[in-house]
């Protein structure tokens, strides 16, 4: 069988397009990005007619996924684990409304926060929204689980979550296709009311996703991708979860594992299969990427008798990302370490690119802002977060899409002025226009800039749901024309930025300054592949 | 046979190019493979590290455990060093000697490539200065690669033929440049390592 060479991202996206979706939405985010990416940039999606676009935010893009399901129709939502935490409203109630066409909900988690601001685990979700969740350990799985997910979806009535990690997200391996399914009919739901969520009807709804939980938990002790291996040696039992069960077996290599393993990759966790575990063990080891959600569970089925360790215990780290070296020691194995790293090796953190343009932004903003007490800039999630870094040092906070301007409007209420945000295009538009609407009303004492780099660059690129739209959307929401600057971010332009910063601080109202300059990356990509087409016209065109 | 690679580097010096050529040869090898790649935030000038894992077995790990790299090919120096506790007893360093100065602390570079000699097995190469020989310095990754290739289990050509696939849509002369660094970096390596 041919071999497809996937990274876990791109099984992900093969398998949503082989499985029938008619639709993918989400908004970037790292470990996510790529899987919408790899089905905008697949041919077969095209030619299926497969709706790829970016949307605005993962509650947008979520609420999409859910009306295509409404029509009948398969489809999927992609976000990065925060990205749920906007999405989360209609995620909950998506389990109380059910659906009608398959919807799969892929979630990359990022434990060890390589590129994040927290390393929430998404099993958490799945368990409050009481849908079933699949945590694939390689790319076959990951595969598999989205190319069937949406038929299990279909079968059981509810939104099914696939939860991955960065490493499972961003590592390469051979994957396996399946048949491509066709795409569904539009059919609307049998029962009218079904997405109706009054009280009335929700209560019967929320009593049927009650009544289904017994079913879920069935499917999960008959499915494939958990198994309990029976081990000879009874002293130990270990349950790894998702990717931890390749770092185990790296452990013991060819089968050479003395211990009963039960290999949890399909959520709710079975009783009967850890019911049956508990026969053959004396403790229990639980490994899991992520929080200690299994080993909490599964204290409460396993007699009392059973010590049940992992990262609660303290037998693995409480936090970060787990690797062959962490488990090996919570075995008990040898350690195993190379030469160490020599005095001299310094840290080499992420920077702004050399002649982007909100270095720019911020050396005028500096000059603009000295004269004052430190800590009075807010700032948001995206390159411009690398603001944060020497040599600029200039802003103080990095919480959550759209924050920045919500919290330069707080400061601003509880009287530190001047108080500034710092928000690229792409995070205005994701969750930036409501704060400063509520700025607007309050006719809150701020000074918002808009790092406008006309991409959404920090994931790669992609294209920015703002383009072309900030300055008409700040005035539709009340800032008034005149307070709404548009500059060159350049060396060149530099006194006139921090003059127009001086101008906008002394205004005592909402100001709006946006910083207009196209992405070095995105400009270089932009050159290369127009001198492409230069060279070979035809090809091009084709 | 097994060879488990660390591929250093700084983001935007385009070690996956490395990685892809290598995956490609080892898939049309008929061994496994697993690749573990960084994306997101460190792609901007910072650290990165990818994880190669080529086998005739099936893999488990997607990383590579402490002590058991075969191979630390790193395109920039100090990078290499950053990877130490992942090399085997056995494993070899091959570094490219020209540094990536983006930040304001980086270590005196005679220090750099002295800690590098002092490992058992190494190659330490100008790969920059090579690939400028040859006519681009783009193709510096090529001349690493080279420089690498006798210390994986797959032959010499059959890279080869993995680069002339990976750059075959870009055109003859680019295929040519690319093999022409690749083969000058495996020559270093013979005499040098």
């Amino acid at each position: 069988m041919k071999q497809n060479l996937f990274l876990g991202v791109e099984a992900i996206g093969q398998a949503a397009i082989d499985g029938g979706i008619s639709g993918v939405y989400a908004y970037p985010g790292t470990p996510s990005t790529e899987i919408t990416e790899f089905i905008q940039n697949s041919d077969k999606a095209t030619e299926k007619g497969i709706r790829s676009k970016w949307s605005a935010n993962e509650k947008t893009a979520y609420e999409a996924a859910l009306g295509m399901s409404y029509a009948g129709k398969r489809s999927m939502v992609c976000m990065k684990h925060v990205g749920l935490n906007v999405a989360a409203d209609a995620f909950m109630n998506s389990a109380i409304t059910g659906i009608n066409g398959g919807l799969v909900v892929t979630v990359a988690d990022d434990p060890s926060m390589h590129s994040s601001q927290n390393e929430q685990d998404s099993r958490y979700y799945g368990k409050f929204a009481m849908i079933p969740v699949l945590e694939p350990s390689n790319q076959q799985e990951a595969y598999d689980m989205v190319y069937h997910g949406f038929q299990l979806s279909e079968d059981l009535g509810v939104p099914v979550m696939v939860r991955i990690t960065t490493r499972l997200a961003h590592s390469r391996s051979g994957v396996v296709r399946s048949e491509e399914q066709p795409q569904n009919q539009l059919v609307l739901p049998a029962d009218p009311s079904q997405f109706i969520l009054l009280p009335s009807s929700a209560r019967k709804r929320y009593q049927s996703l009650l009544s289904k939980q017994g079913e879920f938990e069935k499917a999960a002790e008959e499915s494939n991708y958990n198994k309990l291996n029976i081990g000879s040696d009874k002293s130990l039992g270990i349950i790894a979860c998702g990717i931890a069960f390749n770092y185990l077996i790296e452990n013991f290599p060819d089968e050479s594992c003395p211990y009963t393993v039960l290999k949890l990759s399909q959520y709710p966790v079975s009783n009967a299969l850890v019911l049956e575990m508990q026969k053959h063990c004396e403790e229990v080891l639980v490994m899991e990427e992520g929080y200690p959600v299994v080993e909490e569970l599964v204290k409460g089925i396993f007699s009392k008798k059973i010590k049940v360790s992992g990262r609660l215990s303290g037998a693995l780290p409480r936090s970060g990302e787990l690797n062959a070296d962490l488990v090996a020691l919570a075995l008990g194995h040898e350690e195993k370490q190379g030469p160490s790293v020599p005095d001299l090796v310094v840290n080499r953190p992420p920077a702004l690119c050399q002649g982007c343009g909100h270095q720019d932004m911020y050396k005028a903003l500096n000059e603009a802002v000295d004269k004052y007490s430190k800590g009075r800039v807010f700032s948001d999630i995206g390159c411009y977060t690398l603001g944060a870094l020497p040599p600029y040092k200039s802003i103080y906070s990095c919480v959550d899409m759209g924050a920045s301007v919500t919290m330069a409007k707080g400061a601003a209420d509880a009287g530190l002025i001047p108080s500034l945000a710092v928000i690229g295009d792409s995070t205005f538009t994701h969750s930036g226009i409501t704060g400063l609407l509520d700025a607007v009303n309050d006719n809150s004492n701020i000074v918002v800039v808009i790092s406008d780099n006309e991409s959404v660059s920090m994931t790669g690129g992609q294209e920015s749901s703002a383009l072309g739209k900030i300055e008409a959307i700040c005035a539709g929401v009340g800032v008034l024309p005149e307070h709404i600057r548009t500059l060159i971010p350049m060396k060149k332009y530099h006194d006139m930025m921090v003059k127009t910063f001086e101008e906008e601080i002394a205004y005592e109202g909402v100001s709006v300054i946006v910083f207009r300059r196209e992405c070095i990356q995105a400009a270089a990509r932009r050159l290369r592949k127009e001198k492409k087409m230069k060279e070979n016209p035809k090809k091009m065109a084709q | 046979m097994k060879t488990d690679i660390i591929l250093a580097g700084v983001g935007g010096q385009g070690i996956l190019s490395i990685a892809s050529i290598l995956g490609d040869a080892a898939l049309h090898e008929n061994l496994f493979l697993k690749q573990a790649e960084t994306h997101g935030m460190s792609q901007r000038g910072g650290a990165v590290v990818s994880h190669l894992r080529i086998s005739d077995k099936a893999i488990a790990s997607d990383l590579i455990p402490l002590g058991s790299a075969d191979l630390i090919l790193s395109v920039e120096p100090m990078e290499a060093l950053r990877y130490l506790p992942y090399l085997s007893p056995t494993g070899y360093v091959v570094t490219n000697t020209t540094p990536v100065l983006n930040i304001p602390n980086y270590p005196e570079l005679e220090a750099v490539l002295a800690e590098i000699t002092k490992q058992a097995q190494h190659v330490a190469i100008d790969a920059d200065e090579i690939a400028g020989e040859i006519g681009n310095k783009r193709a510096s990754n090529m001349v690493m690669l080279g420089a690498a290739a006798p210390f994986v289990h797959i032959h010499a050509d059959k890279i080869e033929a993995g680069i002339s696939r990976i750059f075959a849509k870009k055109g003859e002369a680019v295929v040519d440049l690319n093999i022409k660094a690749f083969r000058a970096g495996l020559q270093f390596a013979l005499d040098n390592r």
